[in-house]
């Protein structure tokens, strides 16, 4: 079937299958390889993205459900050198280790801004309970999204 | 939301040691732009996957492949006769088929292996294979496997089904028994543990025209995978080139083959085309290692003073049916069944066993995660029945400087696991512990343990511990290190970035890192054993030193100066120090020829001098060591008594791992260790019956998420290491160990009772609350 969808600001239109996962269209179709799949049962959330804003896993969704629908991968949160508050806050906070959560992690923790502008350290730990992240202990992304919310309140 | 920043501010200025710079990987890895071996796709690429056994041990009596072979997308099905090699791969004992022959030894094992178009024909010609296994009669236990008459794993090795035995007597060994004023005995039984790296089993493989076969993959190991590999598949060494990116996660269960063998088969049998083997969650938790399940048996003596005057150990391993370094592990925990204490007398047996379960190997901690949870549990066993506070009781006996340990090695390295414990009495954790504990809510009970911990690091007195650095000037006059260690998350790639730039002068910018590839980086060991940035950093510092020194030196001709010395490197140049003038390092570069812009360093660990009477076979796997880091750890715990749930509310590290070359990156390996063991302790609960994996998967194998961990704080004790770079030693392992035991010490404080099996789920907590059966310390839980 024929889909047509905004992916990280840009109009595409694509013949697929409409049982084509999502998390496979992004990765062996578009190339674009920074959504990670971990587990391919929703347990895990490395394949996370946001659909109109909001996070969604990419290895539960079919291509169909993208249609007419605005998607954002890791791909489209930096633009060149310029980077998301979020993410110039994982390096700063070294939330990052092997990585391979890291995308997901982060789309996660856009939405939860999204929802709650200034969480709790607690409310954090809880709003990325479904990433799992297997080097860190986590302390240094929650640490990471505190910046993240700081450095977003003295620019404004 | 995108904001304009200077990302380069995070990047520029100081490499200095001692300074918490940003990781180098850490901007690929968040703009998603870091290609791990999972990202590796061509167009004309080939699915690759492994039919599996499904039972725990039986006979191969046919394989049936025509119905798959027949289906439209199928490009081959490929048995063990398609195998040239030894089909045979392994690190010690090599011992396990890449493609099973005649028996399957756990229901993991492989035996067919089809090359597909597509996922999708992949997964249906996987079904098609018709597999006659005549079911043989299994063993899932390693006491029972090393009775008489139990079912043998490998009908040709002599020692039955067991993989390796170590023995060791101290002192006056068990006549040392009724020498001590107090006894406890316990047995303590602890859980397999799976990786769960969030990078499953993955790789990219092809033949090239010129006949050389290229594995890109997520590994531990690129060059003791080139070994295996040739082996087993009958290829010339040189013929064959690993490439190991980034891996997504490893702890020890990429350290050796995984999806390699199998890559390079079907490379050989896809006609050229680029082949990719992706394990899925499911076939990662039931055929990758996992950390060996463990069964202790201990009995420990002190005088009525309270020092430790006698220790007996029997240790059991389940090793599964292959040999993935369990015999090492046994080395390695019966070297620290002790922990870092003075213990005269000893007697260690330990045994690791082949059963028919999942296959046991490498994970962080090494074996010494299971003894240091029983013996540390056994001190505070000690303590109550002395009547003596804990923390004393270690103090009292903790090893220093020119102190044997408790298997007799004389310590000669830095030893700081007194002022670990120091740091850890006056922190407020410690001293305000009482207060917290007595404002626990209705319903909750609050305890507080801790736990003293040891761990070596390196390969032991036998296989050489050494690493290759390589840097060299390139014509555009940046430094470029080879990395001849893989960075599967620990952050050593920056570290090495970090060290070379405080000796070459360099910031990032003008410093580059090939990750290891067994074309172009050096030959360095393993990234593991808590060795890498000890090993490879030492190296590195001798490859920086000997550039430096050419670098300046030609600068000096070049300008005429009469000494060298009065030069020194800043980004991009030389400067004379006296008049200011600099050289470009891209002139200089221009000056030195090729080879004289390389500069190459080798070093090997030191290793221990003493030999200990414990048998070559077991000196061979590992035994002693000469140079360990040392820990404290604190937990404070809160359990509801109606749930039986367990939450851990703080948690202190106070670690000796020699000075600190990076703080962030050291605190990253503390806090992921810490969580890995708070996960052991409390949720992680690997169920295997009759062979057969029951959770194999997140949503039954509860790995800890943000939610389950505590606010953690890292404290290092800098004591500087004479032999460490920069004063450095590992880090990389120890903090797995305390957890569990000071968990469930603190689980102890709060309830009077101990579980002497793990993980200390709420179901099994509820349980004992309920029956009310708890047995305390001054009894033993399961007496033998």
């Amino acid at each position: 079937m024929e889909i047509a969808f905004f992916l990280n600001g840009t109009p595409v239109k694509l013949d697929v299958a409409p049982d084509r996962r999502v998390v496979d269209l992004l990765r062996e179709d578009l190339g674009l390889t920074g959504t990670k799949e971990a587990c391919g049962t929703g347990d895990c959330g490395a394949c996370t993205i946001l659909v109109d804003n909001e996070s969604r896993l990419s290895c539960l969704m079919l291509a169909a459900q993208l249609d007419g629908r605005t998607v954002a991968t890791i791909e489209g949160l930096s633009q060149g050198e310029s980077l998301h508050v979020i993410q110039e806050a994982f390096i700063e906070c070294g939330a990052v280790q092997c990585g391979f959560c890291t995308p997901g992690m982060v789309a996660s923790s856009v939405d939860l801004l999204h929802r709650i502008p200034s969480p709790t350290r607690q409310e954090i730990r809880e709003g990325l309970s479904g990433n799992l992240c297997r080097c860190t202990g986590y302390q240094k992304i929650v640490d990471a999204v505190e910046l993240a919310v700081r450095k977003l309140q003295e620019d404004r | 939301m995108t904001v304009d920043r200077d990302f380069e501010r995070i990047y520029r200025g100081t490499l200095a040691i001692g300074s918490s710079v940003p990781r180098v990987d850490a901007f690929d890895k968040v703009t998603g732009r870091q290609i791990f071996a999972a990202d590796y796709y061509s167009p004309d690429m080939l699915w690759a996957g492994v039919k599996r056994a499904g039972i725990p041990h039986g006979r191969v009596e046919y394989l049936h492949v025509e119905r798959a072979a027949s289906l439209a997308g199928v490009h081959a099905i490929l048995t063990h006769e398609d195998v040239r090699g030894s089909n045979r791969q392994g690190v010690v004992r090599k011992d396990q088929p890449v493609l099973c022959n005649d028996k399957v030894r756990h229901c993991g094992d492989a035996v067919a292996l089809v090359l597909a178009e597509s996922k999708e024909v992949l997964r249906q010609a996987l079904d098609l294979v018709g597999v006659g296994l005549e079911p043989l009669p299994a063993v899932f236990d390693a006491e029972q496997a090393m009775k008489e008459g139990a079912p043998l794993v490998h009908e040709d090795h002599e020692a039955g089904n067991i993989l390796l035995e170590g023995h060791l007597k101290t002192g006056a060994g068990e006549d040392a028994r009724d020498e001590c004023d107090i006894l406890i005995e316990a047995c303590f039984k602890t859980p397999r543990q799976e990786h769960a790296y969030l990078e499953t089993e993955v790789g990219w493989a092809q033949m090239g025209d010129d006949g050389r076969l290229t594995i890109v993959c997520s590994t531990q190991t690129p060059f003791r995978d080139r070994a295996e590999v040739a082996e087993a598949l009958g290829l010339k060494y040189t013929d064959i080139r690993i490439i190991a990116p980034y891996p997504g996660g490893a702890f020890g269960g990429k350290d050796g083959v995984t999806v390699q063998s199998l890559l390079g088969l079907a490379a050989l049998h896809s006609g050229g085309r680029p082949v990719k083997m992706w394990w899925g969650r499911e076939e990662s938790f039931v055929c990758g290692t996992k950390r060996h399940a463990a069964t202790m048996y201990y009995t420990l003596g002190a005088k009525s003073d309270g020092s430790l005057h006698y220790l007996k150990v029997r240790l059991y391993l389940d090793t599964g049916p292959y040999d993935h370094l369990g015999g090492v592990v046994l080395a390695l925990g019966l070297e620290h069944s002790g922990g870092p204490y003075r213990i005269p007398n000893v007697v260690l047996d330990g045994w690791c066993a082949y059963t028919n379960n999942p296959v046991g190997g490498a994970f962080r901690g090494f074996g010494v995660t299971q003894v240091t949870a029983a013996m540390e549990q056994m001190m505070d066993m000690l303590a109550e029945k002395l009547g003596m506070d804990p923390l004393n009781l270690r103090l009292r006996n903790a090893v220093k400087t020119g102190d044997r340990n408790f298997v007799g090695k004389t310590l000669v390295n830095s030893t700081g696991v007194t002022e670990c414990l120091e740091v850890l009495a006056a922190h407020p954790l410690w001293k305000e512990k009482d207060a917290w504990k007595s404002s626990a809510d209705t319903f909750k009970k609050r305890g507080v343990g801790i736990a003293a911990l040891m761990h070596a690091s390196g390969y032991g007195p036998f296989v050489p511990d050494f690493a290759n650095a390589k840097i060299q000037l390139t014509e555009q006059g940046k430094v470029r290190v080879y990395c001849g260690v893989v960075d599967m998350g620990q952050g050593n790639a920056s570290t090495n970035l970090q060290i070379v730039g405080s000796i070459l002068g360099q910031d990032a910018a003008h410093i580059e890192l090939v990750q290891p590839d067994t074309d172009r980086t050096l030959p360095s060991g393993s990234a593991s054993a808590s060795r890498c940035t000890y090993t490879f950093g030492n190296a590195l510092i001798g490859a920086a030193g000997i550039l430096k020194e050419r670098i300046l030196q030609r600068a000096a001709d070049l300008l005429m100066a009469p000494d060298a010395k009065h030069f020194a490197l800043v980004p991009g140049s030389v400067r004379h120090l006296r008049d200011g003038r600099e050289l470009p390092l891209s002139l200089v570069a221009q000056y030195l020829n090729e080879s004289e812009r390389i500069a190459v360093y080798r070093f090997r660990a030191p290793v221990a001098g003493e030999v200990m009477p414990v048998g070559e076979d077991l000196r061979l796997h590992g035994f002693p060591h000469t140079l360990f880091s040392y820990g404290a750890h604190l937990a404070y715990v809160e359990v509801d008594e109606l749930t039986g749930k367990v939450s851990v509310e703080r948690y202190l590290a106070v670690s000796d791992c020699g000075t600190v070359i990076n703080p962030q990156v050291y605190e990253q390996q503390i806090h992921g260790g810490i969580a890995q063991g708070v996960g052991f302790a409390l949720s992680e609960e690997f169920q295997v019956k009759e062979g057969r994996v029951l959770t194999p998967g997140f949503s039954t194998y509860l790995i800890p998420t943000a939610a389950d961990v505590p606010e953690m704080e890292s404290i290092p004790v800098q004591l500087y290491e004479q032999t460490g770079p920069f004063g450095l030693k590992g880090v990389g392992e120890i903090s797995t160990n305390g957890p569990l035991p000071a968990i469930s010490n603190a689980l102890f404080d709060a309830l009077g009772a101990r579980e002497g099996e793990y993980p200390l789920t709420p179901e099994r907590v509820a349980r004992v609350i309920g029956a009310g059966d708890w047995l305390n310390a001054s009894g033993s839980m399961l007496r033998w």
